[in-house]
């Protein structure tokens, strides 16, 4: 899916947990997450806590979205 | 002649340990077969015994890739085997990525024949199959007696050391190990074959497939993020309650697209996932964990970003197959492109 949408022109930054899969299928900006169930959260932390986890993670997708690549990079 | 020992993988699943609930189960070893294991050893007769079976956790596997494949090989290595098997996983994507990874890794560290199978769209399918024979099986667990009858002899002739014949006659998927062979008829004769039969619009196969790397090149970085437009897109089946347009929990046949207008943070009432392959528990709690809506609308409030797109589109990725996810996206990136969207966000579980 990362795919079609980037052939259709559309910078895509792809935020998943398995960052091999993702790399596998040829996505181009990649964000690591935190666990499969729960990419963009961990429901161990306190409410507030897990928010400033996600506003990071989101963070770094604008900053992936924002940077010239030219070729697959993985957004640590 | 003493029985080959044979070690084999499988996941909490097929270890009969639980479904999604228990993907995060911790690796653990035991004696004799499991589960796919029997069958295994039904079709090995008196020739191999499948000594130890080793479980891992989907999730957990794939969220500690390489502290796992390692804490696994020792428990392998303590077997003591001379081969090594692992699942079948059919199209499971952490499963795939789990058995390839490992089976590649005994190859290597052990010294020992390795094998697995898995449907040929498996992402483990890509990542391994230069480095481990992987036999190629149908898409889900209703083939396994079909895998086990093309694995089992395979992993016997690799243990012992006997000739491996082609792709084709064993049911592996390619390895891109040439072997060198002697042909009937010269090269310009089979060419020109090959050649009439395609004129005539014949079935041929060729010698030498191009390889399909379908890569897209990165589009440009977008200038100035703060004014930028941004959708949500999901692999992990965030919908509205009750999944109203009845997405499948897995081999997705649609997607669907959702307004979020004046929504700034999918709650428990409003909001849970549709996605079987992992466990619904913390994205029915708090769908933003899958879906950051609550997070971007943030950003969009402080000006990091120009807006959140009003609509977001979601489809469950697990098992669902290349060709639909292809449909699926070719047809959002067109909408996306007339809604004049500058920038995705796609998160997957």
């Amino acid at each position: 899916m990362v795919k079609e949408i980037e052939r259709a022109g559309i910078p895509v930054v792809h935020i998943c947990t398995v960052v091999p899969i993702s790399q596998t299928v040829g996505a181009n900006r990649i964000v690591p997450a935190i666990a499969i169930p729960h990419p963009l959260g961990d429901p161990s932390q306190p409410a507030d806590k897990e928010k400033e986890i996600r506003r990071k993670l989101i963070d770094k997708a604008l900053q992936a979205l924002s940077t010239e690549i030219s070729e697959q990079t993985v957004f640590e | 002649m003493s029985k080959i020992r044979v070690v084999h993988y499988i996941n909490q699943f097929f270890g009969q340990i639980g479904g999604e609930e228990k993907a995060d189960h911790k690796p653990e070893a035991r004696e004799g077969f499991v589960g796919p294991g029997m069958a295994f050893q039904a079709s090995f007769k008196d020739k191999a015994e499948i000594v130890g079976t080793v479980i891992c956790g989907d999730s957990y596997f794939n969220e500690n890739i390489e502290a796992e494949t390692e804490e696994l090989l020792t428990m392998i290595e303590t077997f003591k085997p001379d081969l090594f098997i692992a699942g079948p996983a059919f199209n499971a994507g952490r499963y795939g990525m789990a058995c390839g990874s490992i089976a590649a890794t005994v190859k290597e560290k052990l010294g020992i024949p390795a094998l697995t199978g898995m449907y040929v769209e498996n992402p483990g399918v890509d990542s391994f199959k230069s480095k481990v024979h992987i036999v190629s099986t149908k898409d889900s667990a209703a083939g396994m007696r079909d895998a086990i009858k093309k694995m089992a002899p395979l992993a016997l002739k690799l243990a012992l050391g006997e000739p491996i014949g082609s792709p084709e006659e064993e049911g592996y998927i390619p390895t891109g190990i040439r072997v060198n062979f002697f042909e009937e008829k010269r090269g310009s004769e089979r060419a020109v074959e090959m050649l009439l039969k395609k004129l005539k619009g014949e079935e041929f196969t060729t010698e030498y497939p191009m390889p399909d790397f379908d890569r897209v090149d990165p589009s440009p970085a977008i200038k100035d993020i703060t004014k930028a437009t941004i959708a949500l897109v999901t692999s992990g089946g965030i919908v509205p309650k009750g999944n109203p347009d009845r997405i499948e929990s897995s081999s997705a046949s649609k997607y669907a697209k959702y307004d979020i207008e004046g929504i700034d943070d999918l709650t428990a009432e409003e909001y849970e996932t549709a996605h079987g392959g992992y466990d619904p528990v913390y994205a029915n709690k708090d769908a933003d964990r899958v879906l950051p809506v609550d997070v971007l609308r943030e950003f969009g409030k402080e000006g990091k970003i120009g807006k959140l797109h009003r609509y977001f589109y979601t489809t469950t990725g697990n098992g669902t197959s290349v060709a639909n996810a292809k449909k699926f996206a070719a047809a959002i990136a067109k909408e996306l492109v007339s809604d004049g969207v500058d920038a995705v966000i796609l998160t997957s579980t």
